[in-house]
């Protein structure tokens, strides 16, 4: 069945730095997705808990604060933990190159986007993932 | 069913999914909804409309919460709209619902409207349907933010919640048709603003003169400031006055009946309409588009050519 492509766009941890949360909330939502936006510092705990009632597709992730190698790792074990193997998540920030390797590496995000990122490419990302869905 | 069984022993996963196929809609969710059906009319439906920015989400979750501390479980759709130039959307309703974050006695869930006019989603009905037989006391539905005519709600809900703010409007609007007409309760949101006073006795005037068949229901308008929690236990205590009122009254009845009616509609429309398409061949429904566009066929016409087909087809 057609239906549009489901998304949580969530900022983890304490800084409250939302702009480009909304820009990219924004794109998608110009690419035909619904976008659910939580805003602000929350916790891996509200960011999974709001993926599973909304049965979203897709999780993006904003942070700034410099704490994703705790923050990233403890949303993707708990998405697990609930047996949510098959939402794509996507990370944005401030992320060094090497921190971005390990988090798609040894955790299972599946693309870290730095602060030059075009949010076309985000979007493209998303959809190319999403068109041989059943 | 097997989803329909993890649903009804309250896995919260099988609950989302379950509300996402209702609102993809089809036969799969055709038979997850009969499978249920069976399984509801214990839930209180509670819908809150009102304009753009008038405090719904907040009103909501500050409804949720003293419901909680009751011991009262309770679901949550909140409608937001679909954009009509790339069916995406935004729902960010979820944003003033923090709090309720990490409780399992509640289940918010976000919901386009995809298009429909109305206030709330073609599948809204469905959703409640879905959260009723999982067994939430309360189901709020949280509507679009709503102008005049987005009524809709008040045939989904049993109870529906109208919130205006102060200085919205003179005395004209509040004597206008449409969603005052609905409110089983009125709330004035962010009494703490000018003009809250000279609101409630427009809304109470407007009441008094209006010549409205509540056998023995008087809307209440109440006051509120839902960022702060004020007002919220006596709009909670109303409507579940408005809840007894409906049963004792022999209302809830009616009400249970105009639901239903109301539901058999819209799913005889939807259904009607998917069979004809499947009668019909692309081809076909394209000439015939073609045909009107050309003015060589009216679309009434055309509407009663394809119901004959599938009709005679069938009903034989």
């Amino acid at each position: 069945m057609d239906r549009p492509i489901r998304v949580l766009i969530a900022k983890p941890g304490l800084d409250g730095h939302d702009r480009g949360a909304k820009v990219i909330a924004r794109a998608l939502r110009d690419a035909g997705m619904e976008v659910i936006y939580t805003g602000i510092q929350q916790t891996p705990q509200m960011i999974v808990e709001a993926a599973l009632q909304e049965d979203v597709d897709v999780i993006g992730l904003s942070i700034l604060s410099g704490a994703h190698m705790t923050l990233l790792p403890r949303v993707m074990e708990l998405l697990r933990d609930h047996g949510m193997h098959d939402v794509l998540v996507v990370a944005g920030g401030i992320i060094s190159d090497e921190d971005a390797r390990i988090l798609k590496e040894q955790h299972g995000i599946a693309e870290v986007y730095g602060p030059g990122a075009s949010t076309h490419e985000i979007v493209r990302f998303i959809q190319e993932r999403y068109e041989t869905r059943t | 069913m097997d989803l329909a069984h993890a649903l009804l022993e309250g896995n919260r996963r099988a609950l989302a999914q379950a509300l996402t196929l209702v609102e993809t809609g089809g036969p799969q969710a055709r038979t997850l909804l009969s499978a249920l059906f069976a399984h509801t009319g214990h839930a209180h439906i509670i819908g809150v409309t009102g304009a753009p920015g008038a405090g719904k989400s907040t009103l909501v979750a500050a409804l949720a919460a003293h419901w909680r501390r009751t011991g009262r479980t309770i679901g949550i759709i909140a409608v937001d709209p679909t954009s009509p130039f790339t069916r995406g959307a935004i729902l960010g309703d979820r944003i003033r619902m923090q709090a309720l974050s990490g409780d399992r006695g509640v289940f918010i869930r976000s919901m386009a409207n995809r298009g429909r006019l109305g206030g709330i989603a073609r599948a809204t009905g469905d959703a409640v349907t879905v959260l009723d037989a999982a067994g939430f006391d309360v189901v709020l539905v949280e509507t679009v933010g709503a102008g005049q005519g987005e009524v809709e709600i008040a045939g989904a809900a049993h109870t529906t919640i109208v919130i205006e703010t102060p200085g919205a409007g003179d005395d004209i609007q509040a004597i206008k048709a449409g969603i005052l007409e609905i409110a089983d309760l009125l709330v004035v949101n962010k009494a703490d603003r000018d003009g809250a006073e000279q609101t409630v006795r427009q809304l109470r005037a407007m009441l008094s003169l209006a010549d409205l068949p509540t056998n023995g229901w008087t809307p209440p308008v109440l006051t509120a400031v839902a960022t702060r929690g004020e007002g919220i236990e006596a709009i909670a205590s109303a409507a579940e006055q408005h809840l007894v009122y409906l049963r004792e009254s022999g209302r809830f009845a009616g009400r249970e009946q105009e639901r239903a009616g109301r539901e058999l509609r819209l799913i005889l429309q939807e259904t009607a309409l998917e069979r004809v398409r499947a009668h019909v061949s692309p081809s076909d429904w394209e000439a015939l588009i073609a045909q009107i566009v050309a003015h060589t066929l009216d679309p009434y016409a055309a509407a009663d050519h394809l119901l004959d087909r599938v009709f005679s087809q069938s009903g034989g």
